[in-house]
């Protein structure tokens, strides 16, 4: 099938590239522009390994076509670290809470915690886990991953409160 | 890669339903939630579809100057739960519309996929039956207005022609003023699981909120298609409320239910839900409407 061309921000960066009308963002995201973050988990939009952030919203790439994403803004892990290599707020918090075991969920939850960190009005901790809870963890029970997101917008809200 | 035999790509409604007419077996490609899971499954490898995901025109809600209530189908469920005119006239549409899948799913998924995919566990389904939505369905032939109490044909198979496209869902004035609904869904899981039962009430009071005006109750999974329940309605409407009335309410839905029984649930578990589901949600409904029990 004839390539298309879309034009697509991908971690702050403008790209325009060919893709197939038939192909997954995920396969896209991994394969085209080797952000292999982004994980083939279950592959029909159970699991939430292959989660990311498109336009401020959280979807399963791997069910999502990849020319859907034209004219779109998408984030994924690797856009979260600063360019020297500092690891944001949500990534260090999953190493402090001891969030991560195989890690293989870890990219995906992270990009589904983002929606959730700047939203100024507390929040309990039942609707953190709805907002996770199209993501699967086969290894650590969760309880360190909703720490974790607590943990970071605790620091998010004490950042923004020192600012004012 | 998802095994498409032809994909094609209108930029307009008018250009959709062009190729609709000339492609009637191509499937329309909405969310995708369902259609690429089963492409990718094998059940619908091959397929033509006409990818109308980036229309905007048919994405969006608003108050029309009757007073109506439009969503356009390409809504994704979680724009529905966070919309204001929701939040205020259909919140139990809102809430049942949360209930789906999970973030993901309900970023993605859309009420237009939802209600023409024909399954009896569609979490939006019984709510719009439930308030009497009508459908506005197009074809290059021009617009026909459908109630959705009419669109359901059997398990998966609604009233579609191989050339429509489902362009808008109504609710008009008269059904959802001062009226107060509630959706219940069972499931095994709070999350990422289909309704075992699904069951949506929607009540008016008289002005005195002593007594039921009009009921409304439609159940998903108790039979092969989304359903009302016309017995249970008809033995509410104009009755004084008491504690007694709400269930012979729910006793009277069972006879016009046809539940079975599938490896979710047994028939019998189902008959179970029917009544015990139909109380909750009668009794949070006319609590939400002002009155007393």
């Amino acid at each position: 099938m004839a390539k298309q061309l879309i034009t697509v921000t991908i971690n702050n960066k403008l790209t325009e590239l060919y893709v197939d009308p038939r192909e997954s963002l995920a396969d896209m995201l991994r394969n085209d522009l080797k952000l292999t973050s982004v994980k083939h988990g279950c592959d029909v939009g159970e699991c939430g390994a292959c989660t990311v952030v498109i336009d401020g919203e959280n979807f399963d790439s791997c069910i999502y076509l990849a020319i859907w994403a034209d004219g779109k803004s998408i984030t994924t892990v690797e856009g979260l670290a600063s360019l020297e290599g500092e690891l944001a707020d949500i990534q260090q918090a999953f190493v402090d809470d001891g969030a991560i075991q195989c890690g293989f969920c870890t990219p995906g939850f992270i990009m589904s915690t983002l929606p959730l960190l700047n939203v100024e009005e507390d929040l309990s901790r039942e609707e953190i886990k709805k907002q996770v809870s199209g993501n699967f963890c086969r290894c650590t029970g969760y309880t360190n991953i909703i720490n974790a997101i607590e943990h970071t917008r605790e620091k998010i809200k004490n950042d923004r409160d020192s600012d004012k | 890669m998802y095994d498409f035999n032809n994909i094609y790509q209108p930029k307009t409604i008018e250009e959709a339903l062009k190729m609709k007419s000339e492609h009637p077996e191509a499937l329309i490609l909405a969310g995708g939630s369902d259609i690429l899971i089963q492409v990718r499954d094998g059940k619908l490898a091959g397929c033509d579809v006409i990818n109308i995901q980036p229309l905007n025109e048919l994405r969006g809600i608003c108050v029309e100057d009757n007073g109506s209530i439009l969503i356009r189908p390409l809504t994704s469920f979680s724009h529905i739960t966070k919309n204001p005119i929701i939040e205020k006239f259909l919140p139990a549409l809102g809430f049942a519309v949360d209930q789906i899948g999970g973030p993901q799913i309900r970023n993605i998924g859309t009420i237009g996929g939802n209600i023409c995919n024909g399954v009896t566990s569609a979490d939006s389904a019984s709510t719009l039956k439930a308030y009497d939505a009508v459908l506005e369905i197009a074809s290059v032939d021009g617009i026909r207005l459908l109630p959705y109490a009419d669109f359901s044909k059997g398990p998966g198979k609604v009233d579609l022609k191989g050339n429509e496209i489902l362009t808008g869902i109504r609710v008009p004035k008269e059904s959802y003023e001062n009226t107060y609904g509630e959706y219940m869904k069972y499931s095994v899981r709070r999350a990422m699981d289909i309704a075992t039962l699904g069951c949506s009430v929607n009540v008016r009071l008289t002005d005195d909120k002593k007594s039921i005006d009009r009921v409304r109750i439609a159940y998903g999974v108790a039979g092969p298609t989304p359903m009302r329940v016309p017995t249970a309605e008809k033995l509410g409407n104009g009755k004084v409320i008491t504690e007694q009335l709400i269930t012979d309410i729910a006793e009277a839905a069972l006879t016009d239910v046809k539940p079975r029984t599938s490896w979710r649930a047994s028939k019998e578990f189902r008959m179970q839900l029917i009544k015990e589901l139909c109380k909750r949600s009668l009794r949070t409904s006319i609590k939400k409407a002002g009155g007393t029990i």
